[in-house]
């Protein structure tokens, strides 16, 4: 039988998470949770609701930097216009998770502990070197949003353990992020191949830093470090647009599955990566 | 089993009831609270056909739990009619004939009233991208977006 537990602290949702004797699953947005309780594929005994932890919902900003509490709401991350500026890319990654409806509810947490491979939030914030805070019976760890998906389904989370947080540094200046999926419509589709792109510039236009992370083509986002090596030190020319395409095609270990082949996800890998690359060179280029 | 006590404000009114963890919102709503007009269509937030608002927040009532509620005011298509007086969009969508079966009809309503509360005058492009998650079977959608686009401007001049 379910019982359900709405805690109003961290420490609180803590103890009762240690507590718990069965499967105990942690509620923010419900998006995924609940189609996972209606088809039988998880059977909590227990579903505890972080929402009524203060701060758990909401995004603050200090000196650049930003907040983002684990249960906020695409919605709200979308209507976040200070976020919009320096984050761009997280911000249409995660606004792209399903329709309006599901955007009132689904929040960061809840697509990165859902450990999908195709989760559209997840390699942006990657690429924009986010860190989570995970609260724990044995208190605060702050880790890079990379090392919490293990493999489909899975997670590197205690079973004390769940994320209250979001940080993500002020960005560089002239930098900017991108994050583009492939569907085969424009809405309400679960991504073939994601590609997030995150890069700094130096001021005659130069890429000095790069990030580029790949969703949906391995059983995790992938980091893809040569596919930055292509890019720094060059501006956004066919040598360098031609490197990042190989590396992201080389990186690609994908299944084969109704939304597309593995030589079809490999390739089309290589054009989100360029396409993504594009704009975050515009963006950054705009940018004092 | 131990029973949730919520309160809660649904279509202006305060509510009260007792719920069982696992049921929805979707359930307490049409089977408890006997308001029939939010629908069951896919149970798993594809369909759009069970939206109603929390706070004024577009959401599925199949992917909520009803002990969420708690503290939190709830509109249904019941809130859209004041008494006899059809809501504009009701009325337009009756003009344009945009719905034949219906099921659809009360979850794309209450999508299109959150739009036009945030974005009085949208464009086609917005009203599509908007109601992407009101799935419906019957009416190609044009008659739909039509209506919407039509309710907007009768809205807009008020």
């Amino acid at each position: 039988m379910l019982a359900y537990s709405a805690p109003s602290t961290v420490e609180e949702a803590v103890r009762i998470l240690a507590g718990a004797s069965g499967v105990a699953k942690v509620l923010s947005g419900g998006t995924d949770l609940m189609v996972q309780i209606r088809s039988g594929r998880t059977k909590p005994e227990l579903i505890i609701d972080t929402k009524k932890i203060p701060g758990i919902s909401g995004i603050r900003e200090r000196d650049g930097a930003f907040v983002i509490g684990a249960a906020t709401p695409g919605a709200v991350i979308g209507e976040c216009e200070a976020l919009k500026r320096a984050w761009p890319g997280i911000v249409e990654a995660t606004n792209l998770i399903g329709s309006t409806q599901v955007q009132g509810r689904a929040s960061l947490a809840g697509n990165l502990c859902n450990a999908s491979p195709a989760a559209d939030s997840v390699p942006a914030l990657i690429a924009a070197r986010a860190t989570c805070v995970v609260a724990g019976a044995n208190g605060q760890r702050e880790v890079p949003v990379e090392s919490i998906v293990t493999g489909p389904g899975r997670t590197s989370l205690k079973p004390d353990e769940f994320i209250i947080a979001f940080h993500l540094p002020k960005p560089p200046p002239r930098s900017a992020d991108a994050y583009l999926r492939f569907i085969p419509r424009t809405e309400m589709d679960i991504a073939v191949v994601g590609a997030a792109v995150n890069v700094t510039l130096d001021q005659g236009g130069a890429c000095t830093d790069a990030r580029i992370v790949l969703g949906a083509v391995a059983p995790t986002a992938v980091l893809v470090p040569e596919a930055a090596i292509a890019l720094i030190g060059r501006k956004l020319d066919e040598t360098a647009l031609a490197g990042l395409d190989r590396a992201a095609r080389q990186a690609c270990k994908p299944i084969d599955d109704k939304r597309g082949t593995i030589e079809y996800r490999t390739k089309v890998a290589g054009v989100m990566a360029r396409r993504a690359a594009v704009i975050a060179y515009q963006r950054a280029g705009e940018r004092r | 089993m131990s029973k949730h006590h919520v309160s809660t404000t649904i279509n202006g009114e305060p509510t009260e009831f007792l719920c069982e963890p696992q049921l929805t919102l979707l359930d307490v709503l049409r089977d408890e609270l006997r308001l029939t007009g939010s629908k069951e269509g896919c149970s798993s937030g594809d369909c759009g056909a069970c939206s109603v608002t929390v706070d004024g927040r577009l959401v599925c009532s199949c992917l909520m739990l009803a002990v969420e509620a708690e503290g939190h005011a709830i509109e249904t298509v019941e809130g859209l009619a004041r008494g006899q007086d059809l809501h504009p969009l009701q009325r337009k969508f009756l003009e344009h004939a945009a719905l034949q079966c219906g099921f659809c009809t009360p979850g794309v309503l209450v999508a299109a009233k959150a739009l036009l509360d945030r974005n009085p005058d949208p464009t086609e492009t917005e009203v599509r991208y908007w109601l992407a998650g009101n799935l419906c079977r019957c009416t190609g959608y044009d008659k739909i977006v039509r209506a919407v686009l039509d309710a907007a401007v009768e809205l807009r001049a008020e």
